[in-house]
């Protein structure tokens, strides 16, 4: 098979996710946007590891080893992500990402502090 | 041992007792008590011997160099002739007395560690000072005490009135410091030295470049530190320390390391006749004008510090006549005869709770309860006035003795107008120290009104050192026969003329003031008058602290209290007004010094906070300006950030790509 399937599949993935990533509001949709991020480098470091072990470059199949810690760690990271997620919509009763400013830097600093009282009442 | 030997013990175990004290204040409480007392004990026999083995014969001079030290080399050094010996055995005496009567007056103070090991460094500078033989080691012994009097001034630091006063003497005392400073470099120049003995010999041989110039300087360190007008005012606002520490630094010691300093050099001084007219003429104005302050004075304590002011005019009127030995003598008896007026006066602000005069005066059978300071005090005051046959009175004929002999002409080593001065100067105060010596005792013991409060009898050690003093004052002026021999052989006999004149002048103030006080007297249970300390059964040092700091609230200010029916008011007249606030120096001084400075201050502050202030606030604008635009993009909204991340990236890549391409 040629290299460029592979590769354009892992292209399209990750613009897909790159696109949930940018656009999506709801943060379980993100996530999952993440997620395909990640899986389509996974795509190419099989891809190039298969290609690069037929020129005999490579024997170690070292892509193929990265691929298994990448996933390891994307379920990890994916648990965390969910639990903030759901600790969030517990506490503010809503995951849209467009509603969580906390963090934003306004000209009257007392705003967010009183977005985050009403929230907690 | 050799006297030499000895003589480096003397000034050494206090010191060490100090440093002692210092370290085991807080760990060992139990050891504070003996190390205070028995090192200035122990330097008090050692002194004895040094004057034994003395004798008033050959000086002693023992020097060593440590390291080369530039030009001028200094050397610890001693010189210990008879001046030396017999002055270091009244320091060792009166500070030992004080250290015994400080345990009793101070029991109960949670900072008598600290004070006891600064009163036993005073006394090792002070023992110092005496003994050096060197100029620059003298300083260091001379501003050693000046820092421990700053100290002990405000050993009270609650109250502002110490801590006013220990500001204002260590303030002066420098200024008089720096010119003195200045002219002991002057002086090691000429000498190329600063070895006593050497300064001495060049003074001798004529080698002296500018003795009026060096003479006037030095002149300024002692009015600094022996509080000669118009350096003095520090001293009466002092008094605002515990009396122990006025009785040993402000009365018998310290104050007189000027006229001692004057002492040694002293062909330095008579080398210029402008420097001993200069002299005379502070002599004279110190002795007469301080004599008049302590006549209007309210607090016990502040009389007797204008009264020391006057006794060390008379020390220097003496030099100025050039008669150094009758100066010592004065400095002799009065140190022991001060001294005691202090610890006796201690007692009784202890035991009647208040420090005032007026209040006193308010009190019946005050004397009752204090047996001890009523009689001690009787002999001393006795010999402030100089009546005979107490120490004061020898003394003081010395200095008016020497003051006619130079004024008559009979000498050559002083100008004859310098003599004149001091002369008329001295028997003038002679009539004023009788008049506020009889008012002080009249006031303080012969109070009528209601009965002095009984707080039981006073510690021992505080009336058992009163009366150890108390011998010297009485008797120590018999010693005028053998005192030549330690000092420069001039006779110190009572002269007949001055010592009728000086004794009738006494009599004379004594007894008006005594009328003056029959006639004013009765007003005294018309006008109800006094404050007595709030904890009487505390310790005297409480009961002083009390004292002192409630005086300008009851009386209105810490000198005077408008009390009728005060001798000194009948007796000064117009000029009360005027003598309770000391002439008014401290006004003209804040006129002069105070307020310009303060001025000056408000200008720094003026140009610091609105000039130099400006200009940083200016160049901190633009930076917060730029901040707060960048800040602006921080929305909050995760998505912005990574898109922003994303596009940044793709430009990177773009460029990295033309780059790598070479387009």
């Amino acid at each position: 098979m040629h290299l460029a399937y592979p590769a354009v599949l892992a292209a399209l993935l990750f613009c897909t996710g790159l696109y949930g990533v940018l656009a999506r509001r709801n943060a379980i949709l993100v996530l999952m946007s993440v997620e395909l991020m990640l899986n389509a480098v996974n795509l190419n470091l099989v891809a190039f590891d298969i290609w690069l072990s037929k020129t005999a470059r490579d024997t170690l199949h070292s892509g193929q080893a990265l691929t298994l810690f990448t996933i390891a760690i994307a379920a990890a990271e994916i648990g965390i992500g969910l639990a903030i997620v759901l600790a969030v919509y517990r506490n503010r009763g809503t995951s849209d990402i467009d509603k969580l400013r906390d963090t934003a830097e306004g000209p009257d600093s007392g705003a967010p502090a009183a977005e985050k009282a009403e929230a907690t009442a | 041992m050799t006297t030499t030997t000895l003589a480096v013990l003397v000034p050494l175990l206090p010191f060490l007792g100090s440093a002692a004290g210092l370290l085991l204040g807080r760990t060992a409480p139990g050891f504070v008590r003996p190390l205070a007392v028995l090192p200035t004990l122990a330097a008090l026999g050692l002194a004895v011997l040094v004057a034994v083995r003395q004798g008033g014969g050959q000086a002693v001079n023992a020097a060593t160099e440590l390291t080369p030290t530039g030009s001028v080399p200094i050397e610890l050094a001693l010189h210990i002739d008879g001046f030396a010996a017999l002055v270091a055995v009244l320091v060792g005496l009166v500070a030992s007395c004080v250290q015994i009567y400080s345990t009793g007056y101070l029991r109960d103070d949670p900072r008598y560690p600290s004070y006891a090991a600064l009163v036993s460094l005073f006394t090792s500078a002070m023992l110092l000072v005496v003994y050096s033989g060197d100029l620059i080691v003298l300083l260091v012994g001379w501003e050693i005490m000046g820092i421990c009097s700053y100290f002990l001034v405000g050993h009270y630091w609650e109250t502002p009135e110490a801590r006013a006063a220990s500001i204002k003497a260590f303030l002066v005392t420098k200024l008089g410091d720096v010119p003195f400073l200045i002219g002991l470099f002057a002086l090691a120049t000429d000498a190329g030295s600063f070895r006593i003995t050497k300064v001495l010999g060049t003074v001798t041989s004529g080698g002296l470049h500018h003795p009026t110039l060096v003479a006037l300087l030095l002149l300024a360190g002692v009015a600094g530190k022996s509080a000669q007008f118009p350096l003095h005012t520090w001293l009466p606002d002092a008094m605002a320390g515990p009396t122990p520490v006025s009785a040993l630094i402000h009365a018998a010691t310290m104050v007189a390391a000027g006229v001692y300093f004057i002492a040694r050099l002293l062909p330095v001084f008579q080398a210029s006749s402008v420097a001993m007219v200069v002299l005379a003429v502070m002599a004279a104005v110190t002795m007469a004008g301080s004599a008049l302050a302590a006549l209007a004075q309210d607090d016990i304590k502040r009389v007797l510090a204008y009264s020391t002011i006057g006794q060390l005019g008379y020390m220097t009127g003496a030099l100025a006549v050039g008669d150094r030995g009758a100066a010592v003598f004065h400095l002799l008896s009065h140190g022991a005869f001060k001294a005691l007026l202090f610890l006796a006066a201690g007692v009784i602000i202890h035991a009647s709770g208040t420090n005032s005069l007026a209040a006193m005066s308010r009190m019946k059978d005050l004397r009752a309860r204090v047996p001890d300071a009523y009689w001690t005090m009787t002999v001393a005051l006795l010999a402030l006035a100089a009546i005979p046959p107490f120490s004061g009175f020898f003394s003081k004929e010395a200095v008016l003795g020497a003051a006619e002999h130079v004024a008559t002409g009979h000498t050559e080593h002083a100008p004859g107008a310098a003599g004149w001065i001091v002369l008329v100067a001295g028997l003038l105060t002679a009539v004023l120290t009788a008049a506020y010596a009889t008012r002080l005792w009249l006031l303080a013991f012969r109070g009528r009104g209601a009965e002095a409060p009984d707080h039981g009898r006073q510690p021992l050690t505080m009336t058992v050192t009163l009366w150890v003093l108390a011998v010297p004052s009485l008797a120590f002026g018999l010693a005028y026969g053998p005192l030549p021999d330690w000092f420069d052989d001039r006779d110190l006999t009572p002269v007949l003329t001055t010592s009728v004149l000086g004794t009738g002048l006494a009599l004379v103030g004594g007894i008006v003031t005594y009328g003056a006080w029959r006639h004013t007297t009765a007003m005294a249970a018309r006008v109800p008058l006094g404050a007595v300390a709030a904890h009487p059964e505390g310790d005297a040092g409480l009961v002083e602290a009390e004292a002192i700091a409630s005086h300008a609230p009851a009386y209105g200010n810490v000198a005077s209290a408008p009390d009728p029916a005060d001798p000194g008011r009948l007796l000064l007249g117009p000029l009360h007004r005027h003598a309770a606030v000391g002439f008014h120096l401290d006004a003209v001084y804040a006129t002069l010094f105070v307020r310009p400075v303060q001025g000056a201050a408000a200008v720094v502050r003026f140009l610091d906070r609105e000039v130099v202030d400006t200009y940083v606030r200016g160049a901190g604008a633009l930076p917060r300006w730029l901040g707060a635009a960048v800040r602006r993009a921080q929305t909050g909204n995760v998505q912005t950030y990574v898109s922003a991340l994303l596009a940044g990236t793709v430009v990177l890549v773009v460029a990295a790509l033309l780059v790598a391409t070479g387009a």
